[in-house]
């Protein structure tokens, strides 16, 4: 006979720090519930109008299509500029906010203290506020990429700097070589093909985000996206969505292709 | 002294390898060039340096008595309902992913096309533009935090759902022979197999995202989804620089608490 206690399975020990989390957890839910006044019903209710659209936008307008070429000839010119500018920026950047480079640790710290802040601002927000600065026009959707670009390439990049093998550095540093040729001989040969993949990473980002600035005025295609969605021409709006969707989706394709070559 | 001891031995060189390094760079090049044709840089406002020097001092200078007034329409009860947005959304989209993820994850008792089915479907979710569906909710459940909330959740599902998928594929096949071995049921192995390994990476993943729909969140506002994008976008309208300054430092702030809480708890379940 079998022992009944072998054909139970052994009992969890019981942790109160999980119960705490799903207490959180729970109340987390009914408070955003409450605040953001969300109540699946309402969906439900209108769901005949939302998916109106949605039928709408799948039946696209194609004659639309040669209008919305320039736009979007525009809109990847602007995440193509807004990564090199922001790469470029987020190169050097990296270099002097790097431990095993500069080693004074208050120069880094202030550094790392302004990227982090500059980190935190989504890449609309960017958007709306370079259009309050420089106007409505593409030269807004390139800054608000470059400083998002600058954002995401240093945090990876100087990252990447840090774990390098510290032998040749120390090779370098033993027959008096100066700050200069320790990076250009040690560092680089080490970290440039991270950087390439980091920085077409960005691209992709920026050709997602760089659909939908126009949104708010800052060049692109998105203006025809707002345009059309304010005259309530889904089967227009639809057209530019596919478009979206196919360039971002080819150019995600080309790029991680050429990064996982990279990397091999 | 004998002068060649002073230079390095040429590198090895291997041609085609060079040849096609150049020919990438000057694809590069070009494409760079064609980006700056045609891109109209003079348009640029005479004021621009002006704005940009009262937005800097407004940061500098905020406008504190906008902090709490207790009307509802102060900083704190608008970031409190971004972050309400970013929570309920991402708790909306972790569920609806897991489906998602079991579809899209390359296993080996799956037809690979099944698999590559879900992965396109995921591209296509993570390519539809957050604002157009943040929209199309407006016009379901009208303007508000709930049409929010209802973006990001589905928007949320192509990119988590990957994550996810990625999680489970990375899922080691020992744990489910052993319990296969035993005679477990297919709902043992994923109760007492699948789910207690994939949980850690299921939570960090989800709270990843959560980083990333309290930014989403933060700007969803500007086309009136609720959240603290929209009286941004009023004060940048009204040139009222002190205001946009606290907001900015508003949400700088939650970013970063959020952020940091967050990266603890990852920290603590890897």
């Amino acid at each position: 006979m079998i022992d009944d206690s072998l054909t139970q399975l052994p009992k969890k020990r019981f942790k109160i720090i999980n119960l705490i989390w799903l207490i959180v957890l729970i109340a987390g839910l009914f408070i955003s519930i409450n605040v953001t006044n969300t109540h699946i019903s309402v969906l439900f209710e209108n769901f005949s109008q939302f998916s109106d659209i949605f039928v709408q936008m799948a039946n696209p307008d194609w004659s639309y299509f040669p209008t919305v070429i320039p736009l979007l000839l525009e809109t990847i010119k602007m995440a193509v500029l807004g990564t090199i500018i922001g790469s470029a920026l987020a190169f050097v950047y990296s270099l002097l906010i790097a431990r095993n480079i500069i080693k004074n640790k208050l120069v880094t710290g202030v550094l790392r203290f302004i990227m982090n802040i500059i980190r935190t601002i989504p890449d609309l927000l960017l958007g709306a506020i370079f259009v309050a600065i420089v106007g409505i026009g593409p030269v807004a959707g390139i800054l608000a990429l470059s400083v998002f670009t600058f954002g995401v390439v240093v945090k990876l990049f100087y990252e990447a700097i840090e774990t390098i093998d510290p032998g040749p550095i120390e090779a370098l540093t033993a027959v008096g070589a100066n700050k200069l040729q320790i990076i250009c001989f040690a560092i680089l040969p080490q970290v440039m093909t991270y950087f390439i993949s980091y920085s077409l990473y960005a691209f992709e980002i920026n050709v997602r985000a760089s659909t939908v600035l126009g949104y708010i005025g800052a060049g692109g295609i998105g203006l025809y996206l707002q345009q059309t969605l304010q005259v309530f021409d889904y089967a227009k709006t639809g057209t530019i969505i596919l478009v979206i969707i196919v360039v971002v989706v080819l150019i995600d394709y080309i790029s991680s292709k050429s990064r996982e070559a990279l990397m091999k | 002294m004998d002068t060649t001891m002073k230079e390095l031995p040429s590198k090895p060189v291997n041609k085609k390898a060079r040849l096609i390094h150049w020919l990438i760079a000057l694809v590069t090049i070009a494409i760079v060039v064609w980006s700056c044709t045609g891109i109209n840089f003079g348009g640029i406002k005479a004021t621009a340096g002006q704005i940009a020097g009262a937005i800097f001092s407004g940061i500098f200078h905020p406008d504190w008595s906008y902090v709490y007034n207790g009307s509802g329409e102060d900083l704190i009860s608008q970031l409190w309902q971004t972050l309400c947005i970013a929570f309920l959304g991402t708790f909306i989209s972790a569920i609806i992913s897991l489906p998602f993820a079991f579809w899209a994850a390359h296993t080996k008792h799956k037809k690979w096309y099944t698999s590559r089915i879900g992965k396109i479907v995921l591209a296509i979710i993570r390519s539809f533009p957050e604002i157009v569906l943040a929209l199309m909710f407006i016009k379901a459940v009208g303007p508000g935090s709930a049409a929010g909330v209802l973006a990001l959740g589905f928007h949320s599902v192509g990119m988590l759902a990957k994550l996810f998928s990625e999680a489970i594929e990375n899922l080691e096949d020992g744990p489910n022979d052993a319990i296969r071995a035993v005679g477990g049921s297919k709902i043992h192995v994923i109760m007492f197999s699948i789910l207690p390994n994939l949980m850690p990476a299921l939570i960090s993943n989800t709270l990843y995202r959560f980083d990333v729909s309290v930014r989403s969140a933060s700007i969803l506002g500007l086309v009136g989804a609720g959240g603290i994008g929209y009286p941004l976008i009023i004060a940048l309208q009204y040139r009222q620089w002190n205001r946009v300054g606290v907001i900015l430092l508003g949400i700088i702030a939650m970013v970063v608490v959020i952020d940091w809480i967050s990266g603890m708890i990852r920290k603590k379940l890897v």
